[in-house]
Parts: structure tokens; sequence; C-alpha cells
């Protein structure tokens, strides 16, 4: 689960800062939508494009636009393009397009005539990543930090690609270019998944300001028991599991479901020990985590990834483990936090 | 007792049906949201730019999005291909050892803090899975698609689950960071870091024997999902050849 903890530190320049990443993605999307507009044999030409086109605005235009006409206006046209978005998406205006796809045989030779240095370029993105983020991450050049203080991951990430492309293009016949028009087959294989998490993170938003958080709290408070420890840790792990699998991520349920039932009936009720119940708790939540088509990045692009016919194929595997650490957990959980 | 406000829970009960009823889950959320700031009286513009601004903060979200371009031109020159070509020369290897393997490297470098080292954009599509179904391929010849699809499941999943209970380990990931913060938000005080990493622990290590168990059966299963299917394929066959050739 790709966590960003937004850190107060002050704003330093950088060279790979995030808004010239999301410029860079912009760029990527825009040549997709490009790509997409000449494919004439695409069954959706123009509603793909206008999709994609929507996203990728909020990329390239974003910043530009809080410094032009402030962060009110901004978040209204975005909000919008978000809503036309869901529309397309929802009417099924969103689709594959036609790519040229090389015979096996053809891919056969191709890997036989560059060997095993076609996997050189995918095992650099990993590589340079992790040596940029432990090592290089503090490289100052003249006041301009090379990676983005904040971001230092996603930073290291993004020039790790732009490295493997490079090496890929030395290795293959293939050009960074055209190997951006090849991503549009993938980009359209993942389709609306892509944008899901996204989304869910402004229906978290939403919820907050709705004060959702209160409303659960108060139901969970009616049908409570405060005496019966071992229902009270059932309800903590399964509302984890349960409020996550409707979030899609269990950093949004925990501090609902944490404040809601742990810390008045756990901890001050019960006087459990915090470390565990929080540490087993969240892992909790990512059991729903597995069980859930909301948490796109994991179960619903995979699927689409792997070309499986069935896109719920990888949350239907999961299930078994899911459950079973879930049960492992309440166990866990009531066997470890009270300490008398 | 103060009253019993249930206005706000109305998203949940949209993203519930609308699951249930199998829209499009970008349609699902977005009428979850509008429908919440409904109910609770939200005004609608300021409902645009909470969904504007959300959107927008959370754009770190789409950087996988950066990784396609080199595993795309990598496949287009036969990566897939020469990862199951490099399996086929290896002896012994099954498709349950790959995963297993993959298993306990993925989640001892998550634990270490080394998420972004794979990933199912990165690693999974391009390496895992060719692998995986390379091997089944060396055993039992060309495989059916769902055979190949329970594989390819089987591989993304593996990921999935050596990751998520790894990271917790990790002391400066971002999760552990956030409930560390929550404590200390809500006055439970003397909780380091390091005690909610070591917690974790446990977890950790039954995710691990539940999954190898899990993967140690799917050797078996994989026999006996082909088995089937080659039955099933034999006696149509012979039902459809039963006019002499």
């Amino acid at each position: 689960m790709s966590a960003v903890i937004h850190s107060p530190q002050a704003e330093a320049p950088a060279l790979l800062s995030i808004e010239n990443i999301y410029l860079l993605i912009g760029f990527l999307v825009l040549f997709l939508v490009v790509k997409t507009l000449q494919d004439k044999g695409h069954p959706k030409r123009y509603t793909t494009a206008l999709f994609w086109m929507l996203f990728g605005n909020v990329f390239l235009f974003g910043d530009l636009s809080i410094a032009l006409i402030g962060e009110t206006l901004t978040y209204q046209w975005v909000g919008v393009s978000v809503i036309i978005i869901a529309l397309l998406a929802g009417m099924g205006k969103v689709s594959m397009g036609t790519y040229y796809t090389p015979s096996d045989e053809e891919l056969d030779q191709s890997a036989k005539t560059i060997g095993n240095k076609l996997f050189i370029p995918a095992v650099l993105i990993p590589i340079i990543t992790v040596i940029c983020t432990l090592f290089l991450g503090g490289i100052n050049l003249g006041g301009t930090y090379l990676f983005d203080q904040n971001h230092l991951t996603l930073a290291s990430l993004t020039l790790a690609c732009g490295g493997a492309l490079l090496v890929a293009w030395k290795f293959t016949s293939g050009s960074p270019i055209q190997a951006i028009g090849e991503s549009r087959r993938l980009v359209d294989s993942i389709g609306w998944a892509a944008i899901l998490p996204q989304m869910l993170a402004m229906l978290g938003g939403v919820f907050i300001v709705a004060n959702t958080g209160t409303a659960i709290q108060d139901i969970v408070t009616m049908f409570i028991s405060p005496d019966n420890r071992f229902m009270l840790v059932v309800l903590y792990c399964v509302g984890m599991a349960l409020f996550t699998m409707v979030m899609g991520n269990a950093f949004a349920a925990f501090p609902v479901m944490t404040a809601g039932i742990a810390v008045p009936f756990l901890i001050q009720g019960h006087d459990a020990s915090p470390a565990p119940l929080v540490a087993i708790g969240m892992y909790s939540g990512y059991c729903g985590t597995l069980m859930t088509p909301m948490a796109a990045n994991f179960n619903i692009v995979p699927a689409a990834l792997l070309d499986l016919k069935d896109k719920y194929q990888v949350i239907k595997v999961q299930i078994p483990t899911a459950i079973a650490l879930l049960i492992i957990n309440i166990f866990l959980m009531y066997g470890v936090i009270f300490n008398d | 007792m103060t009253e019993l406000n249930l206005l706000p829970l109305t998203g949940i009960l949209v993203v519930v049906l609308g699951f249930a009823l199998r829209f499009n889950p970008l349609l699902v959320v977005t009428a979850a949201g509008l429908i919440t700031g409904w109910a609770v009286d939200l005004n609608f513009s300021e409902l645009l730019a909470t969904f504007g601004e959300k959107f927008m903060n959370s754009r770190q979200l789409a950087s996988f999005l950066l990784i396609l371009p080199v595993i795309a031109i990598l496949e287009r020159y036969g990566l897939q291909n020469r990862a199951k070509n490099w399996i086929a020369n290896i002896k012994g290897a099954t498709t349950a050892r790959i995963l297993g393997m993959y298993f306990v490297v993925r989640e001892s470098s998550a634990a270490l803090g080394l998420l972004s080292l794979a990933g199912q954009a990165q690693t999974v599509r391009p390496l895992l899975a060719p692998m995986a179904l390379g091997a089944a391929a060396n055993q039992h010849g060309e495989l059916p698609k769902e055979v190949k699809d329970m594989i390819s499941a089987h591989s993304a999943a593996c990921d999935n689950i050596a990751v998520f209970f790894g990271e917790d380990i990790f002391i400066a990931f971002g999760a552990v960071l956030l409930m560390d913060a929550f404590l200390k938000e809500n006055g439970i005080a003397g909780i380091e870091p390091l005690h909610i990493g070591l917690w974790a622990i446990p977890t950790a290590i039954f995710a691990l024997i539940v999954h190898l168990f899990r993967l140690a059966r799917l050797e078996a299963k994989i026999c006996n999902k082909i088995a089937e299917i080659r039955q099933q394929e034999a006696q149509n066959k012979s039902a459809t050849s039963e006019e002499p050739a």
C-alpha cells in the first residue's frame, strides 16, 4: 500500500519536483490521447480520448491554474472534469483501441537475439529507485535539489523509469517515443481502473466533510456491549476489514474505527495495550483490502494487466488467505492486548 | 442520548448497492460523493471544490503510469517469452516454488522498507507471471486459458499479500507513522513506532505460513484442473468424431 505522509518540511526547489513529475505524467497522457485520436480502427475513439484528456488536463494544467485563477476555481473545474470522467466511464464510452501485436514467433526471435539483456531495464527500475532513495536523495546542485525532498521515492522512481527507458532503447531497436506509444495498449487495458484510487481519495474527503465517521461511531455505540472483551475485539477487527472494503483503503478506515471502538472501549475501558492493538487492527484492515474491488490498484489493475477473463479473479484467489488471517488476527489480538 | 444522525451514511449505502448492482465503480464512487454531499446539505459548489481538491492532492497515485513505457517496449521485444524460456532451462522450477520464493523475498524486502523493489506493473506482469506460467507449461505442455488465468491471479495475489503484511514491520512506513500520529493525537503516550513495528511481526509470520501452505497445494490444483479440462475435451472430441473420418 503506497502511503503518503506529508511532512511539513519547507519547500526546497528541486529538479525532479512533484510538480514536474505531474507535468511529465500529463505529457505522457496527452501523447496517448493523440495516439488514440490517430487510431482509425478504435470503436470509441473520441470519447476515450476525451476521458484521458480530462484526466491529463489535471496533471498538465492543475498547478498552473492554481497560480493563475486561484484554488477555488481550479478545484471546481477539476471537480466538473471528475464528474464527466465518471459519466464517460459509467456509460461504457471508454474502450480498447487497435494495436500492432507482433506474432509469437517474432517475439521469440527477438527475445533470442537480445537475450538476457532484456531483463536489465526491468531490473534497473527498482535498483535505481532504491539507490537514489537511500544514498543520493540529498544531492544538491547549487541550492536546487535533484529530487523532491518531500517525495523522495516518487522522484527516484521517475528518474529510474527514464534511465531504464534509455537502456531499453540501447538494447532493443525501439525508441522511447515508440515505447510511449506501445504503453497505450497497457493503459487502455487498465482503463477506468487507473483513476479509481484518486476517486476514492475524493470520496474519503467528502466523508470527512460530512462527518460520516461520527455517524459510524454512534451506530457502533448502540450495538456494543462494553463488557464483552472478545466481542469488542471481533467488532474492531471485522469492522476494520469491512470499512476498508467500502473505502478501498485501510488508512481511511483506521482513524474512524480506532477512534470509534478501540480507544474508548478497549484502551480506556479495558486497559488494552495500544501498540499491538493498532498494529493488528491495521493488519485486519489489510485483510479487507485483499477482498475489495475498491482497492483497484492492487486487485483490479493487475487483473487487467494480466488479461484475466474474470476481473475479480485476483480477489477470489486472495479471499481464503485474507479470511484465515482475519481470524488469526482476532485471536492474536485477544491473546496479547490485555495485561491482566 | 444524542440524536442519531444517519444521513452521512447514505454514501456507504450507495457504494454497497452500486457494487451489488455491478455499476461502473467510477460512477458509484462519484454518485456516493454527490449523494452524501446532498444528504448533509453541503453547498454544491463547495462539494465540487472538495471533489477537485482531493482529486488533485492525490495525483501521486497515478505515478505507476510512468513505469508502463519501459515495460511496454520490453514486452514488444519479447521480455515475457524470454522469462518463460529462461525458466524452462531451470530444472525443478515449479509454479509453486517460484511463487513461494518470490513471496519470501518480497515480504522480507518490504519489511526492510524496500517497497518499490517490485509491484504489479513492474514485476508481476513482465516477469513473475510469465515465469510461473513457463514453469507450468514446462510440466504440462500448452496450458488452457482457465489454468493460465488461475496462475496469473496467484502471481498478483502473491505480490499483494507479501507486500501488505511485510511493510508494517518497517518503522518508517506511512502506516506505522499514521498509527503513531493517531495515538499521540488521542493522548496515548509512551508508544514508539518501533513497538508498533514489532507487533506487526506475528501477523507477518502467520501470513507467510498461511500463504505458503496454500501455494504448496497449488501444484496439485493445477494438475487436477488440467486433467479435468483435458477429459472434457476428450469427451467432446469423441462425441463429435463418431462419424467415420
